[in-house]
């Protein structure tokens, strides 16, 4: 038994790659960018004194945590169908991914929120700072620094996961390789093809979050030592 | 509020307060008031509720009973208006509480930029006068961890003092320091109260307490067991007292 792979059939749909590619990182940018923020919220909501907001945002988290991703996609995509509401696939996985990925940032957020401490809180509350003013530029930041290599690791995490996306179409990296598959029958070449493209997302993706992460840690550039 | 109709009235003033964490009493009937440029020295054994005083002046610990006025803020109403109190009253902490991730000029601009409107411009001038009256202008732009503790807690002198507070509230500032850099924190301190700031300080240097304070309240118990001039410590009336400052705690 002999493997012979036949490279060249599978590569000249390269352009087909690139755009599933594409649309995967696209998918993986917004679900971030959003997912960072619901979670960051749902941190906050977790931590207030209102019993009704910290129970929802604590329902939210552990219903998310303990559920498939792929379930809660069709969810999302049967559930607003059924209500008569028409988006594109791409909106559809947008939506899944972000409730996805924010409630995992939620948790990791949590926990930056508790590392930051109590005297950092006090002596911003003697300044007379408000309790929004104290979350935006005593906690946040800090609590992002302490955090950050979980962060970017979930985020990375949800690229990955977002090839799921594939089994309501999104026209992304996993679905480009299942119909190219399905056309060349060159299955083995075409998986290898796409792991090696997720591997270089994945680099992107950390190179991005380096870049960023020297932003928004002017500290950290100057002088390199941990928070 | 009516502060210059009242300006006879003392800037903070404890009457009969009570405090109990739990099972514990804390403060069992604490009076003192502080006059307009008045230091007043706290001291007392661990546990015998000096910080806890302190600490519930700028409302970080609710009383359970009592009045506190300060500023002629009612500190001890639920309906008191924090940010309000804490633009008049500045405190500083023994662990500094520095921002870490803020330079020394932002930790200090912060707050007169967020609370009190100032102009970025406005503020990091405000910022060199500050750090000019601690004696670290060159500190500017370092980051907290890159200043010895010493300088540290100056510089978190200097973040209060941008505030522009009618008092000022120090928590043991120096115990977390060794003796040399302590020296140079208590030097600022008397500075100001060479300024003619109103000063109310929790400290374990009863010689500097003895050097610098207008009045001394010694707490026993969670009570004003012995207060007066700085003479007191001299010498002492109670036999407490006697003990405490027997005890090798009056260096010179």
């Amino acid at each position: 038994m002999t493997l012979q792979l036949d490279f060249p059939a599978v590569l000249e749909r390269w352009p087909s790659f690139l755009a599933g590619a594409a649309l995967t990182l696209e998918l993986a940018f917004f679900a971030t960018v959003l997912g960072a923020l619901l979670g960051t919220l749902a941190a906050v909501g977790r931590g207030t004194h209102n019993a009704l907001i910290a129970g929802a945002c604590k329902v939210y988290v552990e219903t998310i945590r303990n559920t498939p991703l792929l379930v809660q996609i069709f969810l999302v995509y049967f559930g607003l169908a059924s209500l008569g509401l028409k988006y594109s696939a791409f909106t559809v996985a947008v939506a899944a991914l972000t409730i996805n990925v924010g409630a995992y940032t939620a948790e990791i957020m949590r926990a930056g929120f508790e590392a930051i401490p109590r005297g950092q809180i006090e002596a911003a509350e003697g300044l007379a700072l408000s309790r929004l003013q104290i979350y935006w530029h005593i906690i946040l930041l800090p609590a992002i620094e302490k955090v950050y290599p979980a962060l970017t690791s979930q985020f990375v995490l949800l690229m990955l996961a977002s090839s799921v996306c594939s089994q309501i179409s999104a026209e992304e990296l996993t679905a480009v390789a299942n119909y190219i598959q399905s056309d060349t029958y060159r299955a083995f070449e075409t998986y290898i093809i796409v792991a090696v493209l997720y591997v270089i997302l994945s680099l992107v993706m950390r190179a991005g979050f380096w870049g960023l992460g020297l932003v928004l840690f002017p500290r950290r550039r100057r002088l390199g030592t941990p928070l | 509020m009516q502060q210059n109709a009242l300006s006879s009235e003392p800037i903070v003033s404890l009457r009969d307060v009570q405090k109990s964490f739990g099972p514990l009493r804390v403060l069992d009937g604490v009076s003192f008031a502080v006059e307009r440029g008045e230091v007043l020295a706290l001291i007392g054994r661990s546990g015998s509720g000096k910080s806890t005083a302190l600490r519930c002046i700028d409302r970080f610990e609710k009383v359970d009973g009592g009045e506190i006025v300060v500023c002629g803020h009612r500190v001890d109403r639920p309906d008191v208006d924090l940010r309000a109190l804490r633009q008049d009253v500045g405190i500083v902490f023994q662990s500094y509480n520095l921002f870490p991730h803020l330079t020394i000029e932002q930790n200090i601009t912060l707050a007169p930029c967020a609370v009190k409107g100032l102009t970025a411009s406005q503020a990091k001038d405000l910022a060199r006068k500050v750090l000019a009256q601690v004696g670290l202008e060159e500190k500017l732009h370092a980051y907290p961890e890159q200043l010895s503790g010493g300088q540290q807690q100056r510089a978190a002198i200097a973040r209060s003092l941008a505030m522009q507070p009618k008092v000022m509230l120090f928590d043991e500032v120096t115990s977390a320091l060794d003796p040399e850099l302590t020296g140079e924190v208590l030097k600022v301190i008397e500075q100001l109260a060479a300024d003619g700031m109103t000063m109310v300080m929790v400290t374990h240097e009863m010689g500097f307490a003895k050097g610098i304070a207008d009045r001394i309240v010694f707490m026993h118990r969670g009570k004003v067991h012995e207060t007066g001039p700085a003479s007191i410590l001299t010498s002492p009336v109670t036999p407490e007292l006697m003990q405490f400052v027997g005890t090798g705690n009056l260096k010179s």
